[in-house]
């Protein structure tokens, strides 16, 4: 058991890493794109804003004091 | 060879690098310290993981579906790439401390003097030290040559810029006998991380169901629009952490 909880930790630190922040907002972005690739409406631009708004929140959380 | 062909052999031959370079420290400051032959058998040992890993699991991901294999591969890179941007905009704005390759040598050396006698023969300190580096580091390469190279149905290339990279970093450190210390480690990190980041969002997105303007010519605006956004990132956040230090340095000689 607690070689597979060791398995686990170490899956979770390679996979999300540093900051959960960025794993989830990857998915939730990836969800919208093919949510909104779903309707008539151009999706391309979806994942990049998100991509973007993921990187400032990240970044802005451990970079800026007092923020 | 194409353009993304030739994204794909620069992203992993300096993730590659860069991984090698910080495996090669430890591992040096194991072998010199310790023993070289259990240190060269745990990398030996490590390097053979990998490659199996890699051989098992290329054809695995190359047989799926290409929309699911896509976003796999676009949720993997842009994890993987917005951690390693994340880190290189945080070392470049003074947030996190720069890799240091001879603080983390004497580090490791240090270690390795605190473990006890070295056992004639086999020593398992020095073996699980190097096997347990290079296969934590080398982990990550084999993830991108696998995603990369599976997207691109050219494992083989990826493989060839990984192995590529090992060799140069391994010529160099034995060459030198010592930590790359020199490499610019946080510079490469800022490539790799554009790169992965740029083709990730390509490809996820690709996978997702959209369709990018231009086609394949998009990367060709996604790559500059990246690295710029970073750049800029750099800026505001060094911007903002000035005002913010000498706040602090007021209030603490307020304090005094």
């Amino acid at each position: 058991m607690s070689r597979l909880a060791s398995f686990g930790r170490l899956a979770w630190d390679f996979v999300v890493g540093d900051d959960w922040r960025i794993a989830a907002g990857v998915v939730i972005a990836l969800g919208a794109t093919a949510l909104i690739a779903g309707t008539s409406l151009a999706a391309w631009w979806v994942l990049p804003m998100g991509v973007a708004a993921v990187l400032v929140l990240s970044v802005w959380h451990a970079g800026v004091p007092g923020r | 060879m194409t353009g993304a062909e030739l994204g794909l052999a620069v992203s992993v031959f300096l993730a590659c690098a860069v991984e090698a370079v910080e495996a090669l420290t430890i591992v040096l400051a194991v072998g010199a310290t310790r023993s070289w032959r259990s240190s060269l058998t745990g990398v030996g040992a490590a390097a053979l993981v990998l490659a199996a890993l890699t051989a098992v699991l290329g054809p695995a991901l190359t047989a799926l579906p290409i929309n699911v294999l896509r976003v796999i591969v676009g949720a993997l890179l842009l994890i993987f790439g917005l951690q390693w941007l994340r880190k290189a905009i945080l070392r470049a704005t003074g947030a996190k401390d720069l890799h240091d390759e001879r603080a983390a040598y004497a580090h490791e050396t240090d270690a390795a003097r605190r473990a006890g006698e070295t056992r004639p023969g086999f020593d398992p300190y020095s073996f699980t030290i190097a096997f347990k580096s290079v296969l934590l580091e080398g982990l990550e390469v084999v993830f991108i040559v696998l995603t990369f190279g599976a997207n691109q149905h050219d494992v083989g290339l990826a493989a060839a810029a990984a192995g590529a990279a090992v060799l140069i970093v391994l010529t160099a450190g034995l060459a030198v006998h010592a930590p790359l210390s020199r490499v610019p480690e946080n510079t490469m990190k800022f490539a790799v991380g554009v790169m992965l980041t740029s083709f990730g969002t390509f490809w996820g997105a690709e996978g997702a169901g959209a369709h990018w303007p231009g086609g394949d010519g998009a990367l060709l605006a996604l790559i500059p629009a990246v690295l710029l956004f970073a750049l800029a990132l750099v800026a505001l956040v060094r911007r903002r952490r000035v005002p913010a230090r000498v706040a602090l340095s007021d209030e603490v000689a307020l304090r005094i």
